[in-house]
């Protein structure tokens, strides 16, 4: 006999219910709780997020912005997130910061610094700020991290800014959950920069150099550009304009999902359509900008944030905010089955009646690991 | 309890804020302290010097710690200490450890205790004193809890 695998479920129990009540009457020690439930993945974590972002109830309209701040550790991203959330804040913008540290893999512990910056703004409402240690997780986040953006973000925080752990080449998990990648380095990533390029450097929306009141920060602002510049190919030289920014010379809202993320390769015209009017009905692509800043001075933020807003303004007009966005959503409907089936193969194999039989006939030789797996696979389908 | 490995799903991890609030830029032991309690499997949140109480409870709020362990070596203890337990009351906060360390006289130890603050340890404790005493708060707290859950449905 199997025992019956309860189903996924999306009521919200009753022990949570104050929370959401809370959050929804803006009690911050309510919200942060909630996101602890969520981070932990406590009993009823997913209800609670069901119900949190079901619309219509006290959560309305498109989901806020969502821009990554990623780069080597010490290249200035705390701070520099520190100026950004401050701007919002004066330009009257609620900000939801996540900032992301790693988890010692030897003690499972954490020191989680990036406040020491930041912590000058927590008393102001209108900013909220979370640290969160990355658990085992290595992407560059923490597994729970999108969640914990998309909680903040129904809680009235909608501006929302998430700061990697200091990343080398393959922490790049960032790219999936933001709508824009801000890449920072300084000055003496400049040797650096041959190694990353097959990593952060296919993920940057916006190149920064930080703490760029140092030597050497032309050179690499230079040298990304050049390698930016090799990157683009012919596909890009026909269309791009000679800097970044929004080509509106293009047909705005023709991008049916074929604009191409900086990144993802050169954009691809319809071909075989014929003539000039092809060309300029192609989507305009982005260019990364490279941009200077001296963070704790607050040189240069205002640029950048002019440079996320010309990116969120290209994204919507070429389509890619909502492809990047399905995305989003496929990846998280996946991860929510993912999770839910792993829990059914284990409790599956928790139970005695199931698992006894089966690894005793492996024991006694009659079957293999795979025509039992196969087996117990066939109830699942 | 379920037997995944590490990083097992509803895992409880202790979180403490350590904090330097007022004017003393001493701030080695707090490093020390914050160092320790990492090793020992905590999430620490530290906010480097200078803060107020108003700051640190701000913190002690959005990050949802367990503890909040204060460093005070400047004499002002028995001002800093109900200060901050206050706020945290007064955040609906009623359920997180208020502890530290410092040069603080045992009178003075005992004055904060009967307001509410935990224990405090002064100079020379080993680290490994504040690491077991948060220790077995935290799993009081949480049995505590598991009871209250189970009797209220």
């Amino acid at each position: 006999m199997v025992s019956p695998v309860p189903p996924l479920a999306t009521e919200l129990p009753a022990s949570l219910r104050p929370l959401v009540e809370g959050i929804r009457s803006g009690n911050r020690l309510a919200l942060a709780r909630a996101i602890s439930v969520v981070e932990n993945e406590r009993p009823g974590f997913q209800a609670l997020l069901h119900t949190l972002l079901t619309p219509g109830e006290g959560h309305a309209g498109p989901p806020g912005s969502r821009v990554g701040i990623t780069g080597p550790p010490g290249a200035g991203k705390s701070s520099l997130v520190t100026a950004m959330a401050r701007a919002h804040m004066e330009a009257g913008d609620q900000v939801g910061v996540v900032a992301v540290d790693p988890t010692s893999p030897y003690s499972g512990g954490a020191l989680l610094g990036d406040r020491i910056r930041m912590n000058d703004l927590a008393t102001d409402p209108r900013i909220f700020i979370r640290s969160m240690a990355s658990r085992g997780s290595l992407g560059g986040l923490a597994t729970t991290t999108t969640e914990v953006m998309d909680v903040m973000d129904v809680a009235g925080f909608p501006r929302l800014l998430v700061e990697t752990v200091g990343v080398g080449q393959t922490e790049l998990e960032i790219a999936g959950t933001a709508d824009t990648v801000v890449v920072v380095l300084v000055p003496e990533s400049g040797d650096g920069i041959q190694a990353m390029k097959a990593g952060l450097m296919e993920i940057a929306d916006i190149f920064v150099v930080n703490k760029s009141d140092r030597p050497g920060a032309d050179r690499l602002v230079r040298e990304i550009r050049t390698a930016l510049h090799y990157r683009a190919g012919d596909a890009r030289k026909v269309r791009v304009p000679a800097h970044h920014g929004v080509d509106l010379s293009g047909g705005i809202a023709q991008a049916g999902g074929i604009a191409q993320a900086g990144g993802s390769g050169p954009a691809r015209g319809e071909e075989g359509k014929g003539g000039d009017a092809d060309l300029s009905k192609a989507p305009p692509s982005w260019t990364p900008p490279v941009l200077q800043t001296v963070a704790h001075a607050g040189e240069g933020v205002a640029g950048l944030l002019a440079a996320i807003e010309d990116h969120r303004v290209w994204m919507l007009e070429s389509g890619e905010l909502e492809r990047r966005r399905l995305a989003r959503t496929t990846t998280r409907v996946r991860d929510v089955m993912d999770r839910e089936l792993k829990r059914r193969v284990r409790r599956l194999l928790a139970d005695s009646t199931v698992a006894g039989p089966a690894l005793g006939a492996i024991a006694s030789g009659g079957s293999t690991p795979y025509s039992v797996a196969a087996r117990l696979l066939e109830g699942f389908s | 309890m379920d037997s995944e490995s590490q990083m097992s799903a509803g895992e409880q991890r202790v979180r403490v804020l350590v904090a330097k609030p007022g004017l003393d830029g001493h701030d080695r032991g707090a490093k020390v302290i914050a160092s320790a309690f990492r090793d020992a499997g905590f999430e620490v949140i530290y906010t480097g010097l200078h803060q107020t109480p108003e700051m640190i409870v701000a913190a002690a709020i959005q990050e949802d710690v367990d503890v909040v362990a204060m460093s005070v070596l400047s004499g002002a203890h028995m001002t800093l200490f109900p200060r901050v337990k206050a706020l945290l009351d007064e955040a609906g906060a009623t359920d997180i450890l208020l502890t530290g360390g410092g040069i603080i006289p045992e009178d003075d130890v005992q004055a904060l205790l009967a307001k509410g603050v935990g224990r405090l340890f002064g100079p020379g404790s080993p680290t490994t004193d504040a690491v077991a005493y948060i220790r077995s708060w935290f799993e009081e707290r949480e049995t505590a809890r598991e009871a209250g859950q189970g009797a209220g449905g």
